[in-house]
């Protein structure tokens, strides 16, 4: 941000804008409109979701993390375990997807407060390393490398039963984003989210105005792990099924390169970045479905040397470099 | 018992060897360069043309693919690495990971995704027996073989970084590139050199360790975790504490396989996250600023 910001512009940043409108009739309208694809929606939806959890952390509290797919994971199995063995019904199982992850949220918040990046970046791949093998090894519980199978839902809110199409899938992962992006824009956008940002520009003068550093950066952990967890039950939810993959480095990986497409620090980056690449990816893994991870690589490297800020944000640079 | 130890410390050396590069261009150039494991892998690849295609001889081979490697290196880093020096971590992972990624399926364009097998040469294979019972210590010639060349290349990387004109142009220039340039140290060429020598090392352990890791186009992704574990642990002010820490990852690593089979690499992975909770600079540095 060039010009310093009064609190005006701090206020009138709040004020719901009338393509935020728009982008929730669009969000409404997809299932509708795309119904032949529903299930790609599906994905693009839960995904950004992911991607907007990463971006919590990484855009608006600058916490590098390469881990972020233990708690998209441990989403995914416990809201499929849940509904296997305990109860099948999509919100309860959602409920406890989201309370089981920010707890492991706030287990793992501690490890990211020390260290340098560094430190960060190996504590955070290695809770997703450690993920997949208790995955892989739980095999009894888990299915290992066969996948979770034989996740029966029940119906959504007792009558919406899920159906082959993935229509009801699609409207219900849907509406539930749209739900959790609504109460993440009101976080962001209210003073806790703002002493986020500070910390993140500049963590010692954050501390020096009196800011708690630590406490806010475990709140902040602890929403973007449930986060996480909510997008990875809906995946499991939706496609009735959880395999190692979610807890995979290129998950992790995957979902940085969205953040980066659409915007870090900007919270319909994610939204964004998640749509962009789901569509080249369909495109591209059509033509060369083996190679497609060159291509991935390739758009990263561009992207870096180019300058990412130059992308598809047009709206504002996160930072003034 | 004794040969595992053996075998875990020929692993670890290994893994001292593949890392000891990334531990140059982390620690004193603090970039994180996550495409370290693709130089290995070159290595690998490179070995396996010279030595099984070509038929050259094989202590031929490695000083051979050592070059290779550190040319592939150099070009690099002057195209594109040069520019990130200074640019935030974001970037560097970004860039890194984008770069292992395209290795990846490069290799798996020109060489097919299925793994690579070398033969030894005959003098390197079988292996040897000492003692008797419980006690016995069996060993490989070619681990043998591989702690021999690993200690051999370590001494000679701590003497040169004591020791000569250019180590004390290199740590001059990573504490503090402008002054060193105002003294008229060569900045960038001495960044270059480094880079290209880290990563020929890496192709090195590639080659050597062609017989003992799978050299497969994951390969880069595989070991990742490997090396910065080594680098993390090891801390990235001395070049002996991501040695001790490389054996140490070998020995937890081979033990852990043979005794515990069922939980993989579980215990490696508590183990770091215990460490660098423990002592987030890593187990041997000289501690201090984060």
């Amino acid at each position: 941000m060039s010009a310093p910001m009064g609190i005006t512009d701090v206020l009138s940043r709040h004020k719901t804008k009338w393509w935020e409108w728009m982008g929730v009739l669009a969000a409404l309208a997809t299932p509708i409109v795309f119904s032949s694809h529903a299930m790609m929606v599906n994905e693009i939806a839960v995904t950004a979701l992911f991607a907007v959890a990463l971006d919590l952390i990484l855009g608006y509290s600058g916490i590098v993390s390469l881990g972020h797919a233990a708690f998209f994971g441990w989403g995914a199995y416990s809201a499929g375990l849940f509904a296997k063995h305990v109860h099948n019904d999509p919100l309860m199982g959602l409920l406890f997807s989201v309370i089981s992850s920010g707890f492991i949220g706030l287990a793992c918040s501690f490890t990211v407060l020390r260290g340098s990046d560094l430190t960060r970046l190996m504590v955070t791949l290695g809770v997703s390393l450690i993920g997949f093998e208790l995955a892989n090894r739980l095999s009894d519980l888990t299915g290992g490398a066969d996948g979770l199978q034989g996740v029966l839902m029940g119906p959504v809110l007792g009558v919406f039963e899920f159906d082959l199409s993935g229509q009801v899938a699609c409207t219900y992962s849907v509406g539930i984003v749209l739900l959790v992006m609504i109460l993440l824009r009101r976080l962001v956008h209210s003073p806790f989210g703002a002493s986020l940002m500070a910390i993140r520009d500049n963590r010692l003068r954050a501390m020096a105005v009196g800011l708690s550093v630590s406490k806010s950066l475990v709140v902040i952990y602890c929403i973007s792990a449930a986060v996480a967890g909510l997008s990875g039950a809906l995946l499991a939810q939706t496609t009735a099924f959880a395999s190692l993959d979610v807890f995979s480095f290129e998950r992790s990986a995957d979902v940085m390169l969205m953040l980066v497409i659409g915007g870090v620090g900007w919270l319909y980056g994610g939204v964004l970045g998640a749509i962009v690449f789901k569509l080249i990816q369909d495109q591209l893994s059509s033509l060369t479905p083996q190679y497609w991870m060159f291509w991935i690589g390739l758009l990263l490297v561009v992207l870096v040397l180019v300058g990412r800020e130059r992308l598809l944000n047009p709206f504002k640079g996160w930072r003034s470099r | 018992m004794l040969t595992l130890l053996f075998d875990g410390v020929a692993y670890g050396m290994l893994l001292f060897v593949l890392a000891v590069g990334l531990s140059i261009t982390l620690g004193l150039m603090n970039f994180i360069n996550l495409a370290h494991g693709s130089f290995a892998m070159l290595g690998g690849y490179a070995m396996v043309i010279l030595f099984k295609h070509l038929s050259l001889p094989f202590l031929l081979c490695l000083p051979l693919v050592f070059i290779v490697v550190a040319l592939a290196g150099a070009l690099l880093e002057r195209l594109l690495y040069r520019q990130l020096y200074q640019r935030p971590h974001l970037d560097q992972v970004l860039f890194s990971i984008g770069l292992a990624f395209m290795s990846v399926a490069a290799v798996d364009y020109l060489m097919g995704s299925s793994q690579q097998n070398l033969v030894l040469p005959e003098w390197l294979q079988g292996r040897g027996e000492w003692g008797e019972g419980a006690w016995s210590f069996g060993f490989g010639y070619y681990r043998l073989f591989i702690i021999g060349v690993c200690t051999l290349l370590t001494l000679v990387l701590q003497l040169i970084l004591s020791k000569t004109r250019f180590g004390s142009q290199l740590r001059a220039s990573v504490d503090d590139p402008t002054v060193a340039a105002g003294l008229g140290i060569p900045v960038n060429r001495v960044f270059l050199l480094t880079f290209a020598v880290g990563s020929g090392l890496a192709g090195l352990g590639g080659a050597l360790g062609a017989e003992i890791l799978s050299i497969e186009p994951l390969f880069p992704l595989k070991y990742m975790i490997y090396f910065l574990i080594v680098v993390a642990v090891g801390g990235t002010s001395s070049i002996t504490g991501p040695l001790l820490a490389a054996v140490f990852l070998g020995v937890a690593d081979v033990f852990g396989k043979y005794y515990i089979p069922k939980l993989g690499g579980f215990v490696v992975y508590v183990l770091m996250i215990a460490i660098l909770l423990w002592r987030p600079q890593g187990l041997f540095s000289r501690g201090g600023k984060s």
